[in-house]
């Protein structure tokens, strides 16, 4: 291993190369069968595109990232809440857990036309729908992490005299940390998803309204710089929750410490 | 004056139909006395720590504690488990210190008296072998290093009875006689009364003043051995022909026990 000194060893490049290697046989395939731009842009074209529009491009990428992230912290903030309450109680758990699973069975694009009805065209309904989109992975991992508690734990603590509310302080919210940070992953890029879901159906902003504008116009190179920027702001974002929860729960990576 | 005084106690899981896990069960034990309990497995062993602890509360019968029946949890014990379950999150230090966090008596003062805490903790930290490991955490420990931090955790509050549930069932032999000699150590410098569950028949007949075994489930106990051997004891006891007797009385007493059942 005298490599792993100087240098990025392969294992760091390695999504730099992966990312490369796919972009190049994109473009090779499109120049190869000579595939019509209407059908399957080069990656260069996109590039092209995404210079071209930077002005649009910038300012409905700004959009959507703002709903987004507007609808992934209430989630975050809800999710949290709703899971350590379904974490505490037995029969609010019961009650509430047949609700939830059926309101996210729901598919969210026939939510959508109901929550512009409410709330008109504009943001509102691109938050709410990131919101509620990646608001259950978050319960659902925050509650497993409280019903995980090992029993002797409880025994332990209640033998001292602990009441309910010393074991969740002590030992019921640490321990759904790592659960809470990892479901942070799923819910940003699910967040993404619900805003563009949104702003494709019914909006006048933001990223999904420009791709739905110009896929109607048959500008698809603009559309494919629309998905390239909704998947550089994904792979940031994750990057970003990832980062938190290495800093937040590091003790739960001890493997690779 | 028995500090534990359990009288004539039945307990069933699960209602009126559930399984009988102790029945007539009578245990008592002097302050400062170190008891082992044996049995077939299932014999209602953790039923009698919980039952103890007051984790749990007899359908008929009375534990008496220090004094008092037990209606609800008592912190005047301590508990280490197989399982040292440590909390990841803490250091050693902070793991040991947890007990203080919530027993009533102390959870007031630890914010203003933690170095007179931490300095309690350190000194136990030295009696079990464990200097300067308290900035550790867990998973930086052997097993055998974390179940010496589980019984720094279960004595940092000082309690007056001390519940080991087969504390050292996941340790290899040699570690195990180790800490053997440091329960023993502990136990000889402090008046903690002590109630050993285990498997190990020679765990039991080298640490206990008294072993009783229990018989299959319901569980009751059929057998009260007063252990004879002189203290301080150490480990060529474990190579002494009357000890041998005492450990293969006690497996024919647990072979028939089980085969009653």
């Amino acid at each position: 291993m005298s490599g792993a000194r100087k240098g990025p060893t392969f294992i760091q490049l390695a999504p730099w190369i992966y990312t490369a290697a796919l972009f190049l046989l994109w473009e090779g395939a499109v120049r190869l069968f000579a595939l019509p731009v209407t059908f399957l842009p080069a990656p260069t074209r996109i590039a092209e595109a995404i210079v071209q529009y930077w002005g649009p491009i910038w300012t409905n990428s700004l959009q959507t990232l703002y709903t987004t992230l507007l609808g992934f912290v209430l989630a975050m903030v809800g999710g949290l809440a709703i899971g350590l309450l379904i974490g505490w109680s037995r029969s609010i758990y019961a009650g509430l857990y047949p609700l939830m699973i059926g309101f996210n069975a729901i598919p969210k694009v026939a939510v959508v036309p109901i929550l512009i009805i409410w709330f008109g065209i504009g943001s509102i309904p691109a938050i709410i729908t990131a919101f509620l989109i990646s608001f259950f992975p978050i319960v659902v991992n925050v509650a497993t992490g409280l019903a995980t508690i090992e029993p002797e734990t409880e025994d332990i603590l209640r033998a001292l005299g602990a009441k309910k509310m010393d074991i969740m302080i002590k030992v019921g919210i640490p321990r759904s940390m790592p659960y809470f940070f990892a479901s942070l992953k799923v819910a940003i890029t699910l967040a993404f998803v619900g805003s563009v879901l949104s702003e494709t159906v019914g909006s006048n902003t933001g990223l999904g309204n420009m791709m739905a504008a110009a896929q109607s116009r048959f500008n698809v190179p603009l559309v494919f710089a629309g998905l390239v920027m909704l998947a550089i702001e994904g792979i940031v974002m994750y990057a970003i929750m990832a980062w938190v929860e290495r800093r937040m729960t590091g003790w739960a990576h001890r493997s690779s410490m | 004056m028995h500090l534990v005084n359990i009288d004539d106690v039945e307990m069933r899981y699960g209602g009126p139909e559930g399984t009988l896990a102790v029945s007539g069960l009578n245990v008592k034990m002097d302050r400062g006395e170190f008891v082992a309990v044996v049995g077939p497995s299932g014999c209602g062993k953790s039923t009698l720590m919980k039952l103890t602890t007051g984790l749990q509360r007899p359908q008929k019968g009375a534990v008496v504690v220090a004094g008092q029946e037990v209606t609800r949890p008592i912190s005047i014990v301590g508990m280490a488990f197989q399982n040292p379950i440590m909390l990841p999150w803490r250091t050693t230090l902070d793991n040991i210190l947890l007990p203080l966090e919530i027993v009533e008596k102390h959870r007031r003062r630890i914010r203003t008296h933690r170095k007179e805490y931490i300095e309690r903790a350190e000194h136990l930290l030295e009696l079990v072998g464990l200097k300067g490991f308290g900035p550790k955490y867990p998973w930086q420990l052997s097993g055998g290093m974390q179940q010496r931090a589980n019984l720094c955790r279960a004595l940092i509050h000082e309690p007056e009875l001390l519940m080991l549930d087969e504390p050292f069932g996941a340790l290899d032999a040699f570690t195990r006689e180790e800490l053997w000699c440091v329960i023993r150590d502990l136990h000889a410098e402090s008046d903690v009364t002590v109630m050993l569950v285990t498997h190990d028949l020679r765990e039991s007949a080298f640490l206990a003043d008294r072993i009783l075994v229990l018989s299959a489930r319901p569980g009751r106990v059929i057998a009260d051995h007063r252990v004879p051997f002189e203290r301080p004891r150490d480990l060529d006891l474990l190579f002494d022909s009357d000890f041998n007797h005492l450990v293969q009385d006690l497996h024919a007493e647990i072979a028939r026990a089980r085969d009653a059942a």
